[in-house]
């Protein structure tokens, strides 16, 4: 399913972990230490291979020939075609792909932050007017359809000359994906005490001032959760970039993958091997910072 | 668990005290200020458009040139098309099978998980690590697991099993939605497994030793400490997962196009070539309506809920 943390903003609503401290820190035990039996590990090994078993899969057609792969469909290969590799690189047109990708992900994770972080720290620690109706607001817009805007934005994008640029699809995905970053940076702002800032304050600092050099440097981690969030999405959208993106040479890794694997009889190790390289900085970035994504996801809300 | 979140007093109420409206009007526009990029860039991508295709959805626009009102002529088609109507079967079809078959299995797994203390990091990164993988790559993995010459059907075939041997999973039309529906829920359960975890570390602990002491069993601690517990998660969830269902798109839309026979067509594959192939703008702004609709009356009948029933969500 398509949009999907962009929804679960609803969850930061509510209560932040009782300690005051950063959620997710420091609550690595759980709370229910009765172990596991038999059955349970068993039922663990099972769910892991149904997760993990396609990977391997995956892995192992990208390494065969295609030959291989129709007489040995889910087997380990028995030569390693490592070059397969090189060949999708080169035919799918990955190495464009992903660079456009790149400027597409960190435009929109940096923006998003932009956005967001203004918008959180007005809603926490500024005079606006109606704060409940702001979160609401930032609720409903999390959960409205792509489709209800995407046909009238095609034509308002066209008329801006943003449609086919990649800039016009950034400023969308700043779009969509802001109102979530804005809750969950709302969270992580809540969670200090204005007390930091007063001092500041009362030395006549201008607010903005207070935002860069205080605030923000005391919600650094915040802004990591957000921009890989944001940043994951933007690197994972189909819809909005299959309407607004157009040449070929602007594709991101997802469109040069899609319009690969459309081919009548596609060569399905390359395909495979062109996947993976789309997939690997996904999963390499998450494994890597894996808490930081989680914590973004479960922030405030979810995790009760 | 109480909400803290309300307990800190937001910033500037000290300045409110002192009754200097003039301070008070200057952070007031800043605090605008601060907003104005979310607001300009929420209405000029989502709000503007969003209007306009409720205009639209009046009218006869093909996306290009003028368009004429015509009253409730599309809502009326909306309603009466097969395409339309079979297409909303299937997005209901697709909300029971999200509501049951990912639910439960992260419900189980989110449950084992929480009572392992070693390894359980390595179990959460590996059930996440569909959930971060492009659509694009899921569908090309199980593409090739389920093709009908070099799938899954041929490996069993190789070791003596013949179920699947003819089983063209996404091109039988009986089966393709159940496939697809299938293709995203192993990216998707992960996903719902790791929230639920963290809700679950949230139990107080208390509370399963208290059961623990009364003889219960795995099956009881579940049902009447874990399930209580993270039932705000769970509701919210839920209620998203209905959203989402109507939502559907991608998984369509790269697997299938809705085809074969239009058996695994949804409301946003039908909009989306209404649109685009048919150049039916005005009438594909009904359906966007529709969706709109659905999403928005969900999202306010939970908060409604929430306020109702006092959840402390």
């Amino acid at each position: 399913m398509s949009r999907v943390s962009e929804v679960s903003a609803p969850a930061t609503t509510r209560s932040q972990p009782r300690s005051g401290a950063r959620p997710g820190r420091g609550r690595r035990t759980t709370g229910t230490n009765t172990g596991t039996g038999p059955l349970g590990w068993f039922l663990l090994v099972v769910l892991a291979v149904y997760a993990g078993g396609p990977l391997v899969v995956f892995l192992f057609n990208s390494l065969k020939s295609p030959a291989e792969i129709s007489n040995s469909p889910l087997g380990a290969p028995t030569e390693w075609r490592w070059e397969n590799f090189i060949t999708a690189f080169q035919d799918a047109n990955m190495g464009q792909g992903i660079l456009n990708s790149l400027i597409i992900s960190v435009s929109t994770a940096v923006g998003v932050c932009v956005i967001a972080g203004l918008a959180a720290y007005a809603m926490t620690r500024l005079d606006l007017p109606g704060k409940n109706n702001w979160m609401l607001y930032l609720l409903v817009s999390t959960s409205l359809p792509i489709q209800m805007f995407l046909v009238p934005l095609l034509t308002w994008w066209s008329t801006l000359g943003l449609y086919n640029s990649q800039f016009g699809l950034i400023v969308i995905y700043w779009a969509i994906y802001s109102p979530f970053a804005t809750l969950l940076l709302r969270s992580f702002l809540i969670a200090i005490p204005p007390q930091y800032e007063e001092a500041a304050r009362i030395d006549g600092a201008g607010e903005f001032r207070l935002f860069t050099s205080i605030v923000v440097p005391m919600v650094w981690p915040g802004f990591i959760t957000a921009a890989l969030v944001a940043g994951l999405q933007a690197y994972n959208e189909f819809l909005l970039a299959v309407t607004f993106i157009q040449d070929a040479d602007r594709l991101p890794a997802s469109l040069a993958l899609y319009s690969f694997q459309q081919n009548l009889t596609p060569n399905w190790a390359l395909v495979s091997a062109a996947g993976l390289i789309m997939a690997l900085p996904a999963i390499v970035i998450f494994v890597l910072l894996q808490r930081k994504f989680i914590e973004g996801y479960t922030q405030g809300g979810m995790a009760n | 668990m109480s909400r803290t979140a309300t307990a800190v007093p937001p910033q500037g109420t000290p300045l409110r005290r002192h009754g200097r409206t003039k301070i008070r009007y200057r952070t007031r526009g800043l605090a605008w200020a601060f907003m104005a990029p979310l607001l300009i860039v929420n209405l000029l991508v989502i709000g503007g458009p969003g209007l306009a295709s409720f205009f639209y959805s009046f009218t006869d626009w093909d996306g290009l040139g003028s368009a004429n009102f015509v009253g409730i002529a599309n809502y009326v088609e909306l309603f009466t098309s097969p395409a339309v109507l079979s297409a909303i079967q299937h997005n209901l079809i697709w909300t029971g099978f999200f509501l049951v078959v990912p639910m439960s299995m992260a419900l189980l797994g989110a449950f084992l998980l929480s009572r392992v203390r070693r390894g359980q990091i390595l179990f959460r990164v590996l059930f996440f690590i569909p959930y971060v993988l492009a659509t694009i790559v899921s569908s090309i993995i199980w593409r090739q697991i389920l093709s009908p010459t070099a799938g899954i059907g041929q490996a069993l075939q190789g070791i003596g099993i013949d179920w699947f041997a003819d089983t063209n999973f996404l091109g039988d039309p009986a089966l393709a939605l159940g496939s697809v529906a299938f293709i995203n829920n192993w990216q998707w359960w992960g996903f719902l497994l790791v929230l639920f975890l963290a809700a679950m570390q949230g139990v107080d602990p208390a509370l399963y030793e208290a059961a623990r002491l009364d003889g219960a069993n795995a099956f009881r601690e579940f049902w009447h400490i874990t399930l209580p517990g993270i039932r705000p998660t769970l509701m919210f969830l839920m209620l998203m997962t209905v959203i989402w269902s109507f939502l559907v798109f991608d998984y369509v839309f790269i697997l299938t196009q809705g085809g074969p026979a239009g058996s695994t067509d949804v409301i946003g594959t039908v909009l989306y070539r209404t649109a685009f192939s048919e150049n039916r703008a005005g009438y594909a702004s009904s359906m966007a309506m529709l969706l709109t609709v659905i999403s928005a009356a969900i999202v306010l009948g939970y908060q409604l809920l929430r306020k109702k029933l006092k959840w402390e969500v």
